[in-house]
């Protein structure tokens, strides 16, 4: 499977410790949704399930809304509310 | 001047950065390390960013604020990594023609900041607790409740 064919799904702070991993590689087989994306995420790892309603997701270094189409090749971010400064 | 780094915060050339002869009223925020919060105690913070992310949105943050402030210059330089009590964690200067400006400006960017830029930090307490913190609130939205709330 080439990266082409993949969408890069990238996990931080407590969000990546509740997945258990930093980063997932999902095959896709061609354009979807950032909602269809998150339900295998979140089948897929089930550790986040219980943070689900908290989560941000980003898409290219954007927030992204659940509607949003997303295809191979993309990254896709997921995260707890920030805490910066 | 605008990037995320682990060295300790050079707050006095992020300063001169961003002065200038158009500019009549410099503003520095400078966020540290506060080593009580909601009566617990704080030995350390361990600040974590999605850098790429992170750093995109701080350029549209200081964009956006050209957009909302006679901004002549800004600067918003982050901490990463592990940091001790009084720590910069982070620094804002804005030069603007006069002060009321420049307060506004360097208000509305931290507080943005905290809102919206991918960067988390964990409390270590003197107990030996380790958390990260999780604000309850949701991007880009009026600041809420949360769980333990930072204000620094």
């Amino acid at each position: 499977m080439t990266e082409a064919q993949t969408v890069t799904v990238l996990f931080f702070a407590a969000a990546r410790d509740a997945a258990g991993t930093a980063e997932l590689l999902l095959p896709v087989s061609g354009a979807g949704t950032l909602a269809e994306l998150q339900q295998r995420v979140l089948q897929q790892l089930a550790g986040l399930q219980r943070m689900q309603s908290m989560l941000l997701w980003a898409v290219n270094n954007q927030y992204a809304v659940p509607a949003m189409t997303i295809g191979p090749g993309d990254t896709v971010a997921c995260f707890p509310p920030v805490s910066g400064g | 001047m605008i990037y995320l780094t682990d060295q300790p915060l050079d707050y006095t050339a992020i300063t001169e950065s961003v002065r200038d002869p158009v500019a009549g009223a410099v503003v520095l925020f400078l966020g540290t390390v506060r080593e009580f919060t909601a009566g617990q105690q704080t030995e350390q913070l361990e600040y974590e960013a999605y850098g790429e992310m992170a750093e995109a949105s701080l350029r549209q943050l200081a964009a956006e604020a050209s957009t909302r402030f006679p901004i002549v210059k800004s600067a918003i330089v982050h901490r990463l990594g592990v940091l001790q009590l009084s720590d910069v964690a982070v620094a804002i200067a804005v030069s603007t023609p006069h002060r009321a400006e420049a307060f506004a400006a360097g208000q509305w960017l931290i507080d943005t900041l905290k809102q919206r830029v991918p960067i988390w930090k964990r409390e270590h307490y003197t107990d030996g607790r380790v958390q990260w913190q999780h604000p309850s609130v949701v991007a880009g939205d009026s600041p809420g409740s949360s769980e333990v709330q930072r204000d620094d």
